[in-house]
């Protein structure tokens, strides 16, 4: 199979999840769908997105080239190749996911390939800031449960998932597993406001103050007669 | 919790308001933009209708993309250019100033900021790129973002963080001839992993990092992200001062005093409280070398490549991989394996003194048969200073290519990559798989004296064979 197809592979449920009215907005109470498990500690953003597909001004075709080179190495049998996982919205992952470059392409093509929420033991600090920015829910699982929810998602495919914000937890018909959502990020989601940019312009004139108030900037600034 | 560090002395001055759920909302001192994770900021600024609030506080310049060969525009690959133009067209919509190819001070964004005097301490200092915390060495709460949070800072000057918790990591003794920044930092990783440092700012402090120039601290901090800590500062002293002194951006006359007065103030205090402290002796470090593929898995140069047995169970299955991936055998050892490709440059060790270092290792001797090794400056200043120092000829007397400045190789978002599953030995800062643009390709991270004598040798060799 050439480097191509593998990545074209999963077009099909892109097109349908790459749509802008299916991205994140407003309030998150909870994320639906399969489960996909991701195994695997320090998955670093440029396995989740190398950096050659970084050369764009735009996000909008990520999705078809996260873990681009992981897939192509796999030859078709990676876990976001796999016919069972296709269309699944939750990420269940390891520890330290995400770790490495700040690039925001890495949640971002995730995004853009269906992924609507993230499960795992642990997360790098600047992904998790990154996914909580696009309105991504990153949700930490204990040693425990993840190997209780992976055993599920394996021996049962296919099976739908609710993971609801509020209550800390995921279910299906008949298993439920807690999980810990840092208040923070809870809050944020519960109220829509993990969209930050409209909460921090409104404080203008409070902003202005703390700025005039920096030495570096009313004291001795070099920079305002640049 | 932390109090009287420089890390809460700073956070207290830049908070605007707390936020729901244990958030701040922080000011912004300094915003630098580069090409890769500003064009969707500036576009979701546009699409919101939104001004960019303090162009006087945000400097952009372009490194990841540009060529090291030929600059000359357009570029051959026309994404680099239009990411290029983009940036362009942004910083002059937005009256923000732009330290354009070929101005003398392009370069590297880390680089660029503090050889300009930009980066003072004090200073929150914000970047859409990973390691802004480089600038934590002169004392600055420094962290990289992503594009949704450059999007805010334009918007706002401002972002919401959570405070981070402050871990102290002293350093007794000294650095031993032949053992450099580089080391200190790859030996601090190894030691505390990959994922310790999360939800930490790492102060590096101690005998041991008094001793070091500006350069080598700024080495240190840069890799603070690869332990996980998304910032790391050095309080500032006399070396911080001395540094700044005279340079572009740098306080001046009666302003210079009153500067240094500030910046002194904002030192931890001898009574802070750290969250945690952790003890190492400098002169104990030894060459430090990756063999894997995380900073973290690092070994000195005269040790085995461990065994997955000898590992926490957590590192085990990535040791599997790395095996494999790099086609190494526990028990091996790193000292004597050939390499490919040398790179000195990059945001970690792409400085001046850098490149000193390096070719004195190289003078009147020449790069091993089958070597491809180059050399990038960090930026338009370092490569002209070091061309003023004769260093350029150094260098290709002995093999080596000298290019123009970039990111090159660390990255390879230009047309400087590794090919196939080639080694190399390189002064950058990351060894994940298909770092440095082959899918197969195998990093070696090491100090640049290291690489220097790599490339000579046409193997990993212990550079402290150079110095006796």
């Amino acid at each position: 199979m050439s480097e191509n197809s593998i990545l074209e592979n999963s077009s099909l449920a892109l097109d349908f999840m790459n749509q802008e009215h299916l991205f994140p907005t407003g309030p998150i109470v909870k994320v639906e769908g399969k489960c996909l498990y991701l195994n695997g500690n320090d998955i670093d953003t440029d396995r989740i997105i190398p950096a050659r597909f970084l050369k764009c001004i735009s996000f909008e075709d990520l999705g078809k080239s996260v873990f681009a080179d992981d897939r192509i190495d796999q030859k078709g049998m990676h876990p976001f190749d796999q016919e069972q996982n296709l269309n699944s919205s939750i990420l269940i992952v390891n520890k330290n996911f995400g770790c490495g470059s700040s690039r925001e392409h890495a949640p971002q093509a995730l995004m853009r390939w269906g992924i609507r929420a993230i499960i795992g033991q642990s997360f790098a600090e600047i992904f998790y800031g990154n996914c909580l920015s696009i309105g991504i829910p990153c949700a930490s699982i204990s040693e425990p449960c993840i190997n209780s929810l992976t055993k599920t998602i394996i021996d049962k495919p296919n099976l739908p998932f609710n993971l609801d914000i509020a209550s800390q937890s995921i279910f299906n018909s008949t298993e439920s597993w807690p999980l810990t959502i840092e208040l923070g990020m809870k809050e944020m989601l519960l109220s829509g406001k993990w969209d930050a940019t409209k909460t921090l312009v409104q404080e203008k004139e409070r902003i202005n103050q703390i700025k005039n108030s920096l030495p570096y900037i009313n004291q001795f600034n070099s920079l305002s007669n640049k | 919790m932390s109090s009287e560090t420089l890390y809460d002395k700073i956070w207290d001055l830049h908070r605007v308001r707390e936020l729901t759920g244990g958030s701040t909302q922080l000011f912004v001192g300094l915003h630098l933009i580069h090409e890769v994770t500003s064009p969707q900021a500036f576009a979701a600024l546009e699409e919101k209708g939104l001004q960019v609030h303090s162009p006087d506080r945000t400097i952009a310049t372009v490194d990841h993309i540009v060529p090291t060969t030929n600059q000359i525009r357009p570029f051959a690959d026309p994404l680099a250019e239009q990411m290029l133009t983009t940036l362009e067209s942004n910083c002059k919509k937005n009256d923000i100033e732009f330290f354009k190819l070929g101005s003398g001070y392009q370069g590297i964004v880390h680089v660029i900021a503090p050889e300009a005097g930009l980066t003072q301490p004090g200073m929150t200092v914000a970047c859409g790129d990973s390691h802004t915390s480089t600038h934590g060495a002169f004392g600055a709460i420094a962290f990289g973002i992503g594009t949704s949070q450059v999007r805010d800072v334009l918007a706002s000057q401002t972002l919401t963080m959570k405070k981070l918790k402050v871990r102290r990591i002293w350093f007794e003794g000294k650095l031993q001839k032949g053992v450099f920044a580089k080391d200190l930092i790859l030996y601090v990783i190894q030691k505390l992993g990959v994922n310790d440092g999360v939800g930490y700012a790492y102060e590096f402090a101690g005998p041991a990092i008094k001793n070091l120039s500006m350069d080598e601290r700024m080495t240190i901090c840069n890799m603070a992200i690869e332990g996980g800590a998304r910032c790391g500062y050095i309080n500032p002293d006399e070396v911080t001062f001395e540094y700044l002194k005279g340079k572009r951006y740098s306080p001046k006359g009666a302003s210079w005093d009153l500067a240094i007065k500030w910046w002194e103030s904002l030192c931890s205090n001898e009574n802070a409280i750290y969250d945690d402290e952790v003890k190492f002796n400098a002169s104990k470090i030894p060459p430090t070398v990756t063999w894997g593929i995380t900073p973290g898995q690092a070994i000195a140069i005269n040790e085995t490549i461990p065994s997955p047995e000898s590992l926490n169970p957590s590192d085990q299955q990535i040791a599997l991989e790395a095996y494999q991936y790099m086609d190494l055998q526990p028990g091996g050892s790193i000292e004597g394996l050939a390499i490919d490709v040398c790179f000195i440059g990059s945001c970690t060790n792409g400085r001046l003194s850098d490149l000193q270092i390096a070719s004195q290792i190289v003078r009147d001797r020449h790069v091993a048969k089958g070597v491809k090794a180059f050399v990038v400056p960090g930026s338009e200043k370092v490569a002209k200073d070091a061309e003023e120092q004769g260093l350029d000829k150094i260098f290709k007397n002995a093999g080596f290519e000298w290019r123009k400045p970039g990111c090159s190789m660390c990255l390879a978002m230009n047309p400087d990559k590794l090919e196939k599953n080639q080694i190399s030995a390189s002064s950058s800062n990351r060894n994940f798989k298909g770092r440095q643009g082959s899918s197969k390709g195998r990093t070696l991270l090491m100090s640049p004296a290291m690489v220097a004598a790599a490339a000579i040798s046409g193997s990993v060799i212990d550079v402290r064979k150079f110095y006796s």
